[in-house]
């Protein structure tokens, strides 16, 4: 037998793991018909706006965001997307603890979802770097002493502009959109995780 | 800006006190209201609730 190219079992493991009718599904079981299943979608609603903002905000540059009074809007627009961001995302991740949302072979899926997190932190940090403001100088000169006493300050100068700046608009963005399209596609594969005690006649099987 | 909102922000956090817990006000405010938002998400219904009898 003749061995397959890697495309080929590319493409067989992907129609086995996430066919079309998963990818893009047209009915949900009726238990997501709750406001608490709205969070991730938020969530996600948010980080559109985030990046959408941060495009302009990066192709104009500081000296129009700093001067002019729609720079000064976009770039309100990109802070509070921020907030709402954060806000949506702790009140999903709230939502998931409580149900318990790692059940049903979904343990990947809540561990993406946490380092999601854990590096939506760092990504809003270098943000509040980059401000080129004294609000971002006194946070650089703070964050750095705590940086030096964890050895890592030769590798992650929160005093270097260039480094931060290209973290923030390069760097973590880019991570961030991948493992969040990787959570997203692992919902996909495995349902939306039900109740505790849903009727299992009610539920899908995650496989 | 103006009003309350510039005499608010123009000023130093007000921090609430008791023992080893610190907060400010602020965060307290965004902390209860993050709480409230996710108690209603549980509790109030969501609207439009299709059901496989309105669908036929």
């Amino acid at each position: 037998m003749s061995q397959k190219m890697w495309t080929a079992r590319a493409r067989e493991s992907w129609q086995k793991n996430l066919p079309i009718e998963k990818l893009i599904p047209d009915t949900q079981p009726s238990y997501v018909a709750s406001w608490i299943y709205v969070f991730g979608v938020l969530t996600i609603a948010a980080l559109s706006m985030i990046v959408l903002s941060g495009l302009i905000l990066a192709f104009a540059g500081p000296a129009w965001y700093h001067t002019s009074s729609f720079g000064h809007w976009v770039n309100s627009l990109h802070f509070w997307s921020v907030q709402l961001f954060f806000a949506f995302m702790v009140i999903h991740l709230w939502g998931k603890f409580w149900m318990a949302a790692w059940r049903g072979n979904r343990f990947k899926t809540w561990v993406s979802g946490a380092v999601v997190f854990v590096l939506s932190i760092a990504t809003a940090f270098t943000g509040y770097l980059i401000q080129t403001n004294f609000d971002s100088q006194w946070i650089a000169f703070e964050a750095k002493d705590g940086f030096n006493s964890a050895g890592i300050g030769a590798f992650f100068n929160v005093t270097n502009l260039g480094q931060m700046l290209l973290l923030h608009v390069a760097f973590l963005p880019a991570v961030l959109g991948l493992l969040t399209l990787i959570h997203v596609l692992m919902v996909r594969k495995r349902g939306v995780v039900p109740p505790i005690d849903a009727d299992s006649s009610n539920t899908e099987a995650a496989k | 800006m103006s009003g309350w909102i510039s005499n608010f922000m123009n000023h130093p956090a007000t921090y609430l006190k008791a023992g080893w817990i610190q907060i400010s006000v602020s965060n307290l405010i965004v902390i209860l209201l993050m709480l409230s938002i996710f108690v209603l998400a549980i509790l109030l219904p969501f609207p439009n609730k299709h059901s496989d009898e309105d669908a036929k």
